[in-house]
């Protein structure tokens, strides 16, 4: 049911199922004479046959989506997980704070805000540490990027199959409005020593997980943020304090962050050798492959749609790239032959989804459709042909390949594992 | 201030607003009374933090680098890392270090010769086949090991779980110690195979 992608589809038994145990009394109004209703739990949401008959429900502290919405991260129950954003099921371009993905080295840490302090050492003049509030109280920026697990996409080179979401595919990435203080404007107050050419960005959680930043990436756009969509990072999200390097791999932007010791050399940490790094088809390995390169993929129409009538169908999508701002994403209808540009939603913003939409005529037969992301530095998103051959088999991380679905004469959708 | 006068100020300022939308932009700017200045200059600080004290960064500052910086005082072989890797990480890596699904194996040198990993999906990345540094080993299991108790093993008990590991991997002797300035001088066999990002040098794939 998470992956219907029409809400109408539901019946109301699976509606009332679903949601039961979601949903408090409170939060819908019993039908005119159920008082009975009120005050038991779990109860059955009622919507009444005419709203426009019956007052609905007062004003609450905090809002819930409507019962008939059902929008699911997938979790593994893993402490070292993922769980991936439904991101086909979203439209726009900023993902709900609670359904962002999440990727845990050692699952979530619950950090006190009161004893929450973050430490600037290393080859710098003077160590600091600063409590929350004191970040808080540095001029502040608020900026929209997105985040992107650099292991995005793995489902659909590694374990291909035409059941796939782009949810499966590309769920571990999300886009938000941040709210932080420059790294730079803080590193000012410590002052960096000449010597110093890296960073050690650690985090509070139970792996400590740390990676070594270039300095020149902090003393350029990265930021100390502590709000996304308006309110205080979650825990999942890193809550009170993470690191944000706008355009890199997810797991650079350490969550929870309590330390940043600068350094002159890479501190080599477990996840920027063993684990995050490309092995590539002439036996080296890359390492510190921190930018994700442009991509783009279609999240609507894709399987579990299936269409049901001829004729004009808006394709949906998303693009980004982590070396700047999307210049154009081109959409193909016949499985790549021809292309056309798709309109861009604005702003196109630096480092941040963008949202596309094209429109064609869908005559009933099989065809297949793709998009293709251009960045402002000219960069074109590869085919799977021209990636296999440069990235090889075996590389695990930055998937950036074309995505292709298709649309089958019945109107079904499905991932297009190309050949 | 009384109901009736919030009301009438709220009255008056909608009218305000509404007549301001539909006027010319000749008169918009007597709106904005005052003088506006250009922000201040940022200031040499902002008088924010405090210095941590030394032991605080004692505490925290636990990282090990690559020529062993970090590496407290302490020293175990393999032998001896034997008992501490059956007691504390046999459990999920195996008691050979051969992986507990889903944990995959730490121990393996395949492939023998070269570095496929590239080209072979089905090569399984290990201690032995693909970590460059020795020192990672230790840094990284003092940092998140085991994972039902992160740091809580001591320096000898990190030096011996870090030489069994080794050892089993075929890369040092079983009764080699193990200590600050052995450590980092040991040669992992893909220590050669990593190389820097090049990507952003071309706007082409790569």
């Amino acid at each position: 049911m998470a992956g219907s992608q029409d809400d109408r589809s539901l019946t109301r038994r699976e509606l009332l199922v679903s949601t039961a145990t979601a949903l408090s009394a409170a939060t819908l109004l019993p039908a005119e004479g159920d008082q009975a209703a009120l005050g038991t739990q779990p109860t059955e949401p009622v919507i009444p046959a005419d709203p426009t008959k019956v007052p609905g429900p007062p004003t609450s502290a905090a809002s819930a989506r409507s019962p008939f919405v059902q929008m699911a991260r997938t979790p593994t129950g893993a402490i070292a997980g993922s769980s991936l954003a439904p991101i086909h099921l979203m439209n726009g371009t900023v993902t709900p704070s609670d359904l962002h993905f999440e990727r845990h080295h050692a699952g979530v840490a619950m950090i006190d805000p009161a004893r929450y302090k973050l430490m600037l050492h290393g080859l710098v003049d003077k160590p600091l540490v600063f409590t929350l509030d004191e970040l808080k109280s540095f001029p502040s920026v608020t900026r929209v990027y997105f985040l992107e697990c650099s292991g995005n996409g793995r489902a659909a080179y590694s374990a291909p199959k035409p059941e796939l979401t782009p949810q499966l595919i590309d769920g571990l990435l999300g886009n938000a409005e941040w709210t932080g203080v420059p790294v730079r404007t803080v590193l000012r107050e410590v002052g960096v020593r000449s010597d110093a050419t890296w960073a050690l960005a650690e985090g509070g959680d139970a792996a400590l997980l740390s990676r070594s930043i270039p300095l020149e990436k902090l003393m350029d756009d990265s930021l100390f943020v502590y709000a996304m969509n308006g309110e205080p990072l979650r825990p999942a999200a890193g809550y009170p304090v993470r690191l944000l390097n706008p355009g890199w791999e997810g797991n650079t932007c350490v969550k929870w962050l309590r330390r940043l010791e600068l350094i002159s050399q890479p501190n080599m940490s477990r996840d920027e050798t063993s684990k995050y790094t490309d092995p590539l088809p002439n036996d080296t390995a890359r390492q510190f492959s921190f930018v994700m390169d442009a991509k783009s993929t279609i999240t609507y129409p894709t399987y579990p749609v299936q269409l049901t009538r001829r004729g004009w169908v808006e394709i949906r999508g998303l693009a980004w790239s982590g070396r700047g701002r999307i210049e154009s994403v081109d959409v193909s209808t016949d499985g790549g032959r021809t292309w056309t540009a798709a309109k861009l939603q604005e702003p196109v913003l630096d480092k941040a989804l963008v949202r596309f939409t094209h429109s064609f005529q869908w005559n009933g037969e099989r065809t297949t459709i793709v998009s293709r992301a251009v960045d402002a530095t000219g960069y074109v998103q590869p085919t799977l042909a021209e990636y296999r051959q440069v990235r090889g088999g075996g590389t695990n991380y930055h998937y950036n390949h074309l995505r292709a679905w298709t649309v089958e004469a019945d109107g079904r959708v499905v991932y297009e594992v190309a050949p | 201030m009384s109901r009736a006068v919030v009301l009438l100020t709220l009255g008056a300022s909608l009218v305000l607003a509404c007549s301001r939308s539909g006027s010319g932009p000749a008169d918009s700017s007597s709106a904005r009374r005052g003088s506006v200045s250009p922000a201040p200059s940022e200031p040499a600080s902002y008088a924010l933090g405090r210095p941590p004290e030394p032991q605080e960064i004692a505490a925290w500052d636990l990282d090990v680098n690559p020529d062993g910086v970090g590496l407290p005082s302490g020293r175990a072989t393999a032998i001896e890392g034997a008992v501490v890797y059956a007691a504390k990480c046999a459990t999920c890596h195996g008691a050979k270090g051969e992986g507990v699904a889903p944990n995959p194996p730490i121990v393996g040198r395949e492939p023998r010769e070269g570095f496929a990993f590239g080209r072979d999906p089905a090569l399984v990345k290990t201690v032995g086949n693909y970590w460059p540094y020795a020192t990672t080993v230790y840094d990284y299991v003092r940092r998140a090991m085991p994972q039902d108790k992160p740091g809580s093993l001591l320096p000898n008990e990190l030096y011996g779980v870090t030489a069994w590991i080794l050892a089993e991997n075929g890369i040092i002797a079983r009764d080699v110690v193990i200590d600050s300035l052995s450590l980092p001088k040991i040669k992992m066999p893909a220590r050669d195979r990593f190389v820097r990002d090049d990507r952003l040098t071309t706007p082409n794939f790569k």
